[in-house]
């Protein structure tokens, strides 16, 4: 009972998590967002089929999700128009062979470096899809795209898809298999050996293995994930348009998955929730949304380029080691200038994107319930001022977390021996 | 006679217009235990990369069992019997010194690209990788990643990728390079025990492992094979003397 609760207890979670989330927040905007979410979380984790696990940087990981998407959407028209018999539930499944296709052809042309010709060709293969997107109407249908309706008579379950919650039903669903068939793939001799060819490819030749031929195959299998998730997409949305193969939505999943971090199963699932919710709510609030989202890519690949996953793995040890308290002051004391400094240039941010977007630049603007003219030099000089502070502050913080950091490793060391 | 288990014949590589090997041939039997030597820079890693399919030679070509295998991919190489170490090691160092293991011998056993097995359950293949972690003393560092490891630990776990993958023909590069005394000891042993009823070319520096191994010896020189013959003969031969063992014998 305790092994089965160690194996599977975290799985068991996830399902009563997915199944409860609804009916805990319960608006419509709460519920659109998880649907996001649930779609984006299988994306990123096939991305890092490739990244994380099998050492590719793709750059056109978004055509496998754009193919799958408009291949489900072509199918979900043919359900409603009686030519199909497909339960509307198995759509995802047509979305992911649409994926696994392309990638098996895509995957044997670019696989047979990793590194930068991977890197490069994977954005020739986004570009030459984004191209053709506008090249073949009748597959990706122009500029206004493909649209469908996913209220069917064909279904399994009885849901009509009529209700947003039985569409997220859905999508927690796919996501929970998808994500549970992926962790299992990396228990497999293929998932391994992906592991081996991403740190040396040149010794997995010595120990039997085409390396070609285990990075197509990890490819394909991640292919076929982002098309589960496409096809997810066209039932969410039921419009989909050539944006979706785009260089756009690949930068997004390999910064969603990045900033989750690739070094761990579950960092994806983490970068997915997050970066949706920023994209979500942060462009409720503000215009420069995409701004501060790449400020804190920029600044967790400067200073924290194991994404979150491994910030959280790096503490295992230390809570194990009941050592957390010995680093909490030392968060602390960088959390402030990490505030100040972000204020400061979030001041900035507004500042300008007030004066060179809003309609009336003249209007005052108002952060933090304080209303001032965007123009007004004390505005500008605090905020270069706060921001200036709060990096001087951050640096000498960061030596603290050091450290506490060397000791906190030193004890632990000791108390090994 | 029966054929060899490695054959060369007027092998030669040059890069640009630099030869390094000149015309080597060489035939090493089965079971055969068979040493390399000569100064820094002769071509023996050289060789070992034209063996192993990691350069393709020049002119010549190399048999393996009786098979050609010069033009073939390392890959294929390794899977028709061959496997080879390096001379600055060459693991992967983020997996687990466990995880190191395991995938040297998937391929062997057969699970090949399978991604409907789960390693954990594969009982023959874990039971395998407990028994070459005990062979090369690496059974209690098992859950360290490979880069975390004390360097003769690293040499160590080259050997045993290496020989994983039971293969006939075994080419070791200067496994014991940069080792202290004791550690070349235990190395030595191990390349005992692991190369049992196979053959081994081992390229070497330490001229106690050489004649402590080896049942013939070639000496490589500015790419050519300048003599070979067992070790006693070796040790009276005036141009080898001359050539090469001069310094370190006498
Ligand atoms: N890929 C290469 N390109 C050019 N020259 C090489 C290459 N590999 C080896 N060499 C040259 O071949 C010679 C022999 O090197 P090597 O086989 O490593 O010698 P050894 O292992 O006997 O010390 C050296 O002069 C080296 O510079
Ligand atoms: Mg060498």
């Amino acid at each position: 009972m305790l092994l089965f609760m160690r194996r599977y207890g975290i799985w068991l979670a996830a399902v009563i998590v997915c199944v409860v989330l609804p009916y805990i927040f319960t608006s419509r905007l709460s519920l659109t967002l998880f649907c996001q979410m649930g779609i984006a979380l299988i994306f990123a984790l096939s991305y890092n089929m490739l990244l994380g696990q099998g050492g590719m940087l793709s750059f056109g990981h978004a055509v496998f999700y754009g193919i799958g998407g408009f291949l489900a959407m072509h199918a979900l028209n043919k359900i409603s128009g009686g030519t199909l018999p497909l339960p509307i539930e198995l759509l995802p499944l047509v979305g992911g062979l649409g994926g696994l296709a392309a990638g098996i052809v895509f995957g044997w042309l670019s696989t047979e470096r990793s590194g930068t010709t991977f890197a490069l060709i994977s954005l020739g293969i986004g570009e030459l899809i984004a191209a053709s997107a506008l090249m073949l109407p009748s597959f990706f249908g122009g500029e206004e795209g493909i649209s469908a309706n996913r209220m069917v008579q064909t279904t399994l379950t009885g849901f009509r898809f009529g209700k947003q919650i039985e569409v997220y039903f859905l999508i927690a669903f796919w996501a929970i298999v998808s994500a549970a068939l992926m962790y299992l793939h990396t228990k497999t001799p293929l998932g391994r050996v992906a592991n081996a060819v991403r740190d040396n490819p040149e010794r997995a030749a010595f120990i039997g293995y085409n390396t070609r031929a285990v990075r197509t195959l990890q490819f394909s299998l991640s292919a076929f994930f982002a098309g589960i998730a496409g096809g997810l997409f066209a039932i969410n949305y039921e419009i989909i348009t050539a944006e979706t193969v785009g260089a756009l939505a690949s930068g997004s999943v390999l910064m969603m998955t990045y900033v989750g971090g690739v070094g761990h199963f579950f960092g994806p699932i983490l970068g997915a929730i997050l970066v949706t919710f920023m994209q979500v709510s942060l462009a409720g609030i503000t215009h420069a949304w995409l701004l501060y989202f790449g400020l804190l890519f920029v600044g967790m690949v400067l200073w924290a380029p194991t994404g979150m996953a491994g910030i959280i793995m790096m503490h295992e040890p230390v809570w194990k080691a009941g050592l957390m308290k010995r680093l909490l002051p030392s968060y602390l004391l960088i959390a402030l200038p990490s505030l100040v400094m972000f204020v400061g240039v979030m001041i900035l941010v507004e500042i300008n994107y007030h004066l060179s977007l809003s309609i009336n630049p003249e209007a005052a603007l108002q952060l933090f319930g304080i209303r001032f003219k965007a123009q007004s030099p004390v505005a500008w000089s605090t905020a270069i001022l706060l921001a200036a502070i709060g990096f001087v502050f951050f640096r000498a913080a960061k030596r603290k977390v050091s450290r506490s950091w060397d000791e906190v490793t030193q004890t632990m060391k000791g108390g090994a021996v | 006679m029966s054929t060899p288990a490695l054959k060369l014949a007027g092998v030669r590589k040059n890069f640009g217009s630099s030869q390094i090997i000149n015309g080597v041939d060489l035939e090493v039997s089965r079971a055969e235990r068979h040493a390399i030597i000569g100064p820094n820079g002769a071509g023996k890693s050289t060789l070992f990369n034209l063996i192993s399919g990691f350069y393709q030679v020049s002119a010549g070509y190399i048999e393996l069992g009786g098979h050609i295998i010069s033009g073939l991919p390392p890959h294929r190489i390794n899977r028709l019997g061959l496997s080879r170490s390096f001379q600055v090691t060459n693991i992967f160092p983020k997996m687990s010194v466990f995880e190191n293991i395991r995938c040297a011998l998937l391929w062997s056993m057969g699970y090949r690209y399978s991604f409907w097995h789960f390693c954990d359950r594969l009982k023959r293949v874990n039971e395998k990788t407990e028994q070459i972690l005990e062979m090369i003393h690496l059974a209690d560092r098992r859950h360290i990643p490979a880069a975390m490891l004390a360097y003769a630990e690293q040499r160590a776990l080259e050997i045993g990728i290496t020989i994983a993958g039971d293969t006939n023909v075994i080419l070791l590069d200067e496994p014991t390079a940069g080792m202290s005394l004791s550690e070349t000891e235990r190395a030595v042993e191990l390349i005992h025990k692991v190369t049992q009823d196979k053959t081994l070319v081992i390229v070497e520096h330490d001229m106690s492992v050489v004649f402590n191994l080896a049942d013939r010896i070639s000496v490589l020189v500015y790419g050519e094979i300048v003599a070979t013959d067992t070790p006693d003969n070796i040790r009276q031969n005036q141009e080898v003397q001359e050539a090469y063992l001069g310094k370190e014998i006498a």
